[in-house]
């Protein structure tokens, strides 16, 4: 595993590295914060520098802070609806693959509706149905998402069963479940693994938009793509703060892919 | 050099890519060829025959590299030559003919216009014009209908003629040298014997230098002036094909040349009152609309071989997979010691399961490359006997004892850290594990070199002899059945069309079909193929498939 580590190449190491960040400065946010996340310390807009290292926003919290606290809400949803989206997709997917039959083709048509509304869209619409709360968001960005996973499990799955080995299991009398974990799960973990990786950036993205739009994360609570909103105006001034949290984003996903690169790159097989 | 010589390579030295370092794969290889001469060179898999054939043409793997000696083509140095010569020789004065004809062609394009590509490249020769000369060789290929056949798509024709098309492609530009890269190994007997006598008049008539790469040895002594063997890379020993044939030198030859004594002794059939272990009773089963078997009965005692021999398509799988339930016949029943076993395999009880278990010919997709030895021959130790823990790893230990592995080597290998033969054979004891009564082996030596293969078949019948075991042993290749078989059925078309004792089967008359597959078995001696050819009407080579 070190080894395997020490191995990647230079960019994915970059990656990896600016991840590690995100994700410590995502749980020290309390410590490494100078003030409270939705605390109002000063006037609005008071510019760089002195007490407030980036500024504050329009209702005068401190810009800094809220960057700091958004990584957490945002690496923290994106994280819990993409676990959700692969628990869903993944297991019927795989299901779909090992039964087959009418099975298959009940869950592959339901994707298929699913998948021909607009993603963007049909968040929107779910979510003004009901309601734009932490809960329906995640599960509706996990229900959206997990109709892609079911697409990539289904179709790497197919590609073991037809292998003599889970006909072998499945004439010595082995259950669906010993099937489905034993003989084909450990098979296709790398491009699982990789579509983890890419499937957490648009989820993350997802977010930022759906926030953006004024139907994700709810103010007052911090939020990458809510701040870019909330502080727009400001470029018009000549003042580059709100192209932070846009680059918070972009940074991100940015080295995730880098990592999910390489990531796929092994599992391909292709060692040089 | 003599004006002679084709081809000299001295001192060949090819190194391979192992993790981070260079291994050296071909070691010092030297081989001449005159012109119109037909070189053979076989041995076993990874001694290095297609590397060495593909260097021939300068040219190396991905992820090896020519490192040493000097490759000589008519005056040309391929080792020094640009990336431009090297194109240019290639196609239009050196071809190469692949074992897979149909990953060799282009799918979405027809034959014709794949073989007028190579005159249009290299000579200039405008489509049209080298049509008339592609349907010429079509012709002496002995290809049906070639005025049509290349104008059809490559899935359109069948395996044969593929690979008699992709040699009138290798022929296009009237190359110098053709290297043949096991071009017969995936076809029947019967479709092989069409495409060696083809390619050899062809060779012969055209007077193109050959170099023609097989494992098999029967097939070389029909198709070479020399024979080259070689060993991991090395060269053991080199002479004209009735020499070579007749007294070969090297140890390791000689062992080649006995692989094919192994044979078990005759048992007479004294089963008339017993229950046959696994009787398949009247059986017709398809897919679909397509029915693949037709009215099918055997019967399989107790501790005895019985062979399934049939061309592909001649239903001998479909065959193993009625028995194991994985496909429910239309009509007719298998029993399983008298009594009916359930059409679908998810209606039988475990405990038959276990008793019926099957070994695959591709050991690669057979085993679970995610998991180690241990589970894979643990698992129906813990399933159908309930050994977990200790007892299980004992019983583990034991099997791969029993088929000849230490244990304490290969217990926890993945499938991916052993070799062709040790991997069938830990899917040997995986079947075992179940303590069965009765193992269908699907091709099981197929895909294995010959030495290889027949440890493998001695350790089957060490297995029947200890556990009394009945095997159906479903193969297409004829000296496996003469060596294990007790019982012979022959399939065609979905159909038995003979079914007696070995000796009764080889020994005649045969039934005409029977007859043509016996005797489209390549032997060692060299005039055989001619001989064939002149017995059977000259017509029906190439006619047929």
């Amino acid at each position: 595993m070190l080894r395997t580590l020490r191995k990647a190449p230079l960019s994915a190491k970059i990656g990896m590295i600016v991840i590690a960040c995100y994700v410590l400065i995502a749980v020290f946010a309390g410590v490494i914060a100078p003030f409270g996340e939705t605390e109002v310390v000063a006037y609005e807009f008071e510019p760089w520098g002195g007490d407030y290292l980036l500024g504050t926003d329009n209702l005068g919290r401190d810009t800094f802070s809220r960057l700091i606290y958004a990584a957490r809400n945002t690496l923290g949803i994106a994280a819990l609806a993409t676990l959700l989206a692969f628990c869903v997709g993944g297991t019927l997917g795989l299901i779909a693959a090992t039964i087959g039959g009418w099975t298959d083709q009940l869950l592959s048509r339901l994707v298929d509706v699913l998948m021909a509304i607009p993603a963007l869209i049909f968040a929107l619409l779910l979510l003004t149905i009901l309601g734009p709360n932490l809960v329906n968001m995640i599960i509706v960005i996990a229900l959206i998402d997990s109709t892609r996973v079911f697409r990539l499990t289904r179709a790497v799955a197919m590609n073991v069963v037809v292998m003599d080995f889970v006909e072998a299991a499945q004439v010595r009398g082995e259950g669906l479940g010993w099937i489905i974990r034993r003989e084909i799960l450990p098979n296709i973990t790398a491009p699982l693994v990789a579509e983890l990786g890419l499937r957490f950036c648009f989820v993350f993205l997802t977010i930022s938009a759906l926030s953006f739009l004024g139907l994700g994360i709810q103010p007052p609570a911090a939020d990458w793509g809510s701040m870019v909103r909330e502080s727009a105006s400001l470029i018009t001034f000549g003042d580059i703060t709100p192209l932070l949290p846009a680059a918070a984003i972009g940074i991100l996903t940015v080295s995730i892919n880098m990592v999910v690169d390489w990531m796929l790159h092994m599992s391909s097989g292709l060692q040089d | 050099m003599s004006s002679d010589t084709l081809l000299r390579i001295r001192d060949l030295r090819i190194e391979a890519h192992v993790g981070d370092d260079w291994t050296e794969i071909v070691h010092g290889v030297d081989l001449d060829l005159r012109r119109s001469e037909v070189l053979g060179l076989i041995g076993e898999s990874g001694a290095g025959k297609s590397t060495i054939g593909l260097a021939a043409m300068g040219y190396s793997r991905d992820g090896c590299r020519i490192s040493g000696g000097s490759i000589d083509f008519d005056g040309i140095d391929l080792r020094a030559a640009s990336e431009r010569q090297l194109r240019h020789l290639k196609g239009s004065r050196i071809a190469y003919v692949a074992q897979s004809a149909a990953a060799s062609f282009n799918p979405a394009h027809r034959l014709m216009w794949q073989h007028t590509e190579g005159p249009l490249i290299h000579k200039g020769i405008a489509r049209h014009e080298s049509e008339a000369e592609a349907i010429d060789l079509y012709r002496r290929l002995r290809l049906p209908n070639p005025e049509e056949i290349g104008f059809r798509y490559p899935h359109q024709v069948s395996g044969g003629q593929l690979q008699r098309a992709m040699t009138a492609m290798a022929m296009s530009c009237k190359p110098d040298l053709i290297i043949f890269d096991e071009p017969t190994t995936a076809l029947d007997v019967t479709t092989q014997i069409e495409v060696l006598a083809a390619i050899r008049n062809v060779v012969r008539e055209f007077g193109t230098a050959a170099i023609y790469i097989t494992h098999d040895l029967a097939v070389v002594a029909q198709m070479a002036d020399r024979i080259k063997v070689l060993l991991r890379g090395d060269d053991v020993e080199e002479a004209e094909t009735a020499k070579m044939l007749a007294a070969p030198q090297e140890e390791y030859t000689k062992s080649l040349w006995a692989v094919r004594s192994f044979q078990t002794e005759a048992r007479p059939a004294d089963t008339a009152g017993d229950t046959p272990v696994v009787r398949v009773r009247n059986v017709t089963a398809g897919y679909g609309a397509v029915t693949v078997l037709k009215d099918i009965n055997i019967d399989i005692h107790r501790g005895r071989t019985v062979a399934v021999v049939g061309e592909s398509g001649s239903g001998k799988s479909t065959v193993a997979r009625v028995i194991t339930g994985l496909l429910a016949p239309s009509v007719g029943t298998v029993q399983f010691d008298g009594t009916d076993l359930a059409p679908s395999y998810k209606a039988r009880p475990l405990e038959q399961l276990g008793r019926i278990q099957i070994i695959y010919q591709s050991a690669d997709t057979a085993l679970n490359a995610a998991q180690r030895v241990r589970e894979i021959v643990g698992r129906p130790l813990e399933l159908h006997q309930g050994l977990k823990g200790r007892a299980q790893e004992d019983r583990v230990r034991e099997l791969l004892a029993e088929i000849d592995l230490d244990p304490d080597t290969y217990i926890d290998r993945y499938p991916g850290e052993l070799s062709g033969g040790q991997k069938q054979r830990i899917g040997i004891a995986r079947a075992l594990a179940a303590d069965p009564d009765f193992i269908i082996c699907d091709e099981v030596t197929s895909a294995l070199d010959q030495l290889v293969a027949e440890g493998i078949l001695r350790l089957l019948k060490r297995l029947q002899e200890t556990r009394n075991i009945a095997y159906l042993f479903i193969t297409h290749d004829l000296a496996t059945v003469r060596a294990i078989a007790d019982d012979v059925v022959v399939m065609q078309s979905g159909e038995v069309v003979e079914s007696a004792p070995r000796e009764v089967m080889f020994t005649p008359p045969h039934h005409p079909y029977t007859e043509l597959l016996l005797s489209s078995v390549p032997e060692m001696n060299a005039g055989w193929l001619d001989s064939v050819l002149k017995e059977r009407d000259p017509e029906s080579i190439g006619g047929g498939s």
